[in-house]
């Protein structure tokens, strides 16, 4: 990594961020759109913190973003109209599950972390699928709509206004970014990459390894459930897709996409997911097959993501 | 006060006796060498020591804890470090990072999830005294993976080093290196172990090497002890002949 990109691609990233709704709609695209970029960007990010910075795949991120989704949705519909809270249940509720079902499973390695990880996830899948007197079952959680935001001194109203929305999840994922970049540029940060590069060594400096995993995924879990409940507050709805491994398997592929080694891969690897995505299944119900072949092609020809031909091209 | 006790460990994996009832004590300040033929027992009987699985019987009582049944990284946070027979370092990563991972460890920063300007520069200070020691100022900025196999293992090394280790365990730090590489890495242990006050055990095949760096050696020979003395007894010993001829008895 070259320091002028390093340098540039922050700014640039937040320039192209901050005005997003604004040049969306002239690229054919609307708000919604960009929503979906950065929540969905912001749930690969997540996973990748895990993914890209500690070296453990997940294949069940969905549970923890979909347990967020709910947990917001049933918040707004069964308890209090507040989309603070209805955010804060959301995180509570994806984080507990992650902090529980990662001290069962932190001991695995490797192709059995991720079997296991997609089993958990599919649980969750089936309790909201099956249940249907609490989470709706097939048809999900309707009925409700994310409230005005009192902030005490004055009230954003993100109920009808989709550009208030749009910055209301902008300033969480902001947040929720730079405390993920700070800790990747602390000492715990560096003994997550330790792991990473190399297990043996890490355990062999003291570094209880296990114990660091399972803060990585509990971290990774959190933002995920962050990134769920924004995707369904700003849907007003939310189903079993949202648990289910499908789901978890494109957060694994727009980080693999974007860049897994870079900070920003997985936010620009979802960005082209959403985007063709919606572009292509307006033509096609076959959009997956497009992406899939997309993906494909990334995957043989540039190991390092889209992030990874952007920095070869500057460099050279 | 006795740094390190192993009391009659054994280590059996099915029906192979790997190690059988050694024991061995090392002395604060010591350099210990563990030699014997191939397959004698050497590198299982570290990573007894060093935790990486336990043994079959037997105690280690380690600055009068009995660690005998402790995780590795436990071992480690109490003054105990190890090197491998293959170099384990960071190779994507430059050799001031690999360094500054352990020296932070050290520094008991490893769950801070921030640093403060005044620990960075001590940290960065740490650094510069470890890169130097190690001979590897000029590279400090590279790939430890773009480095020689001597300058990797002078990392490695370092990176135990910087754990400020009260005992250091070296398998077989010399394995695979030419004269010149040998002659370094030699030079450097013997500078832990006289400037630094180090305690040290290693394992080694070099004989030169050997009868250089320790004040007592340890022959293993099947998994049990052969002999254990001052270097010039065990040159004249007559069992330790006839074992690295490969006749035992």
């Amino acid at each position: 990594m070259t320091a002028v990109d390093k340098r540039l691609s922050t700014p640039v990233i937040w320039i192209l961020l901050l005005t997003m709704p604004y040049w969306m709609d002239a690229m054919g695209g609307y708000t919604e759109l960009a929503c979906r970029v950065v929540v969905l960007g912001l749930a690969a990010m997540a996973l990748n913190f895990l993914l890209g910075f500690t070296g453990v795949l997940s294949f069940g991120h969905a549970a923890y973003f979909g347990l967020g989704a709910y947990g917001a949705a049933m918040t707004i519909k069964f308890m209090v109209p507040s989309t603070a809270l209805a955010i804060v249940v959301g995180v509570i509720v994806g984080t507990v599950a992650a902090a529980v079902i990662g001290a069962l499973i932190v001991k695995l390695r490797g192709t059995y972390f991720a079997m296991v990880t997609i089993a958990f996830g599919q649980v969750f899948y089936f309790i909201a699928f099956r249940w249907n007197t609490v989470t709706g079952g097939d048809d999900g959680i309707t009925g409700w709509q994310r409230q005005p935001l009192n902030l005490g001194f004055t009230t954003i109203d993100i109920q009808h206004s989709d550009i208030a929305f749009y910055f209301l999840v902008l300033a969480l994922f902001a947040f929720a970014v730079a405390i993920m970049a700070l800790l990747l540029r602390s000492p715990l940060g560096r003994t997550l990459v330790a792991i990473r590069e190399n297990e043996r060594r890490a355990l062999f400096l003291g570094i209880p390894v296990e114990r660091h995993i399972w803060l990585s995924f509990v971290i990774s879990g959190a933002f995920c459930a962050l990134a769920g409940s924004l995707y369904a507050l700003l849907s007003n709805f939310t189903d079993p897709r949202s648990l289910h491994w499908t789901l978890s398997g494109n957060f694994v592929i727009m980080a693999v996409l974007g860049g897994m080694r870079s900070f920003w891969g997985p936010l620009v690897g979802a960005a082209i997911f959403v985007v063709l995505q919606d572009y292509v299944s307006s033509h096609t119900e076959n959009w997956m097959s497009v992406i899939g072949l997309f993906f494909v092609l990334v995957v043989t020809f540039f190991p390092r993501g889209v992030v990874g031909i952007i920095k070869r091209r500057v460099v050279s | 006060m006795t740094l390190l006790r192993v009391q009659n460990v054994s280590r059996h994996f099915g029906s192979l006796v790997a190690v059988d009832q050694v024991s061995m004590t090392v002395e604060p300040g010591e350099l210990r060498a563990v030699i014997g033929p191939n397959g004698a027992g050497k590198t299982t009987f570290f990573n007894m020591i060093s935790g990486f699985f336990p043994p079959t019987s037997g105690s280690i009582v380690f600055d009068g804890q009995d660690i005998t049944s402790w995780p590795a990284h436990k071992r480690v946070s109490h003054g105990m470090a190890r090197t491998f027979q293959i170099t384990e370092i960071f190779p994507e990563l430059s050799v001031r990072e690999n360094l500054r991972i352990p020296v932070e460890i050290a520094a008991g920063f490893r769950l801070q999830p921030w640093l403060s300007r005044k620990d960075d520069v001590a940290v960065r200070a740490r650094l510069d005294e470890l890169v130097q020691m190690g001979g590897l100022t000029d590279k400090a900025d590279r790939l430890v993976g773009e480095l020689s196999h001597g300058d990797q293992r002078a990392t490695e090394i370092m990176m135990s080093l910087a754990l400020r280790p009260r005992l250091l365990l070296l398998d077989e730090p010399t394995a695979g290196m030419g004269d010149q590489e040998t002659y370094d890495v030699t030079r450097l242990i013997r500078r832990l172990h006289r400037d630094e006050k180090l305690s040290i055990v290693l394992i080694e095949h070099d004989m030169r090497v050997v009868f250089h760096l320790a004040d007592r050696i340890m022959v293993l020979a099947e998994g049990a002890m052969l002999a254990e003395g001052a270097p010039a007894d065990i040159a004249k010993d007559e069992r330790v002949q006839a074992a690295y001829l490969g006749k035992t008895q």
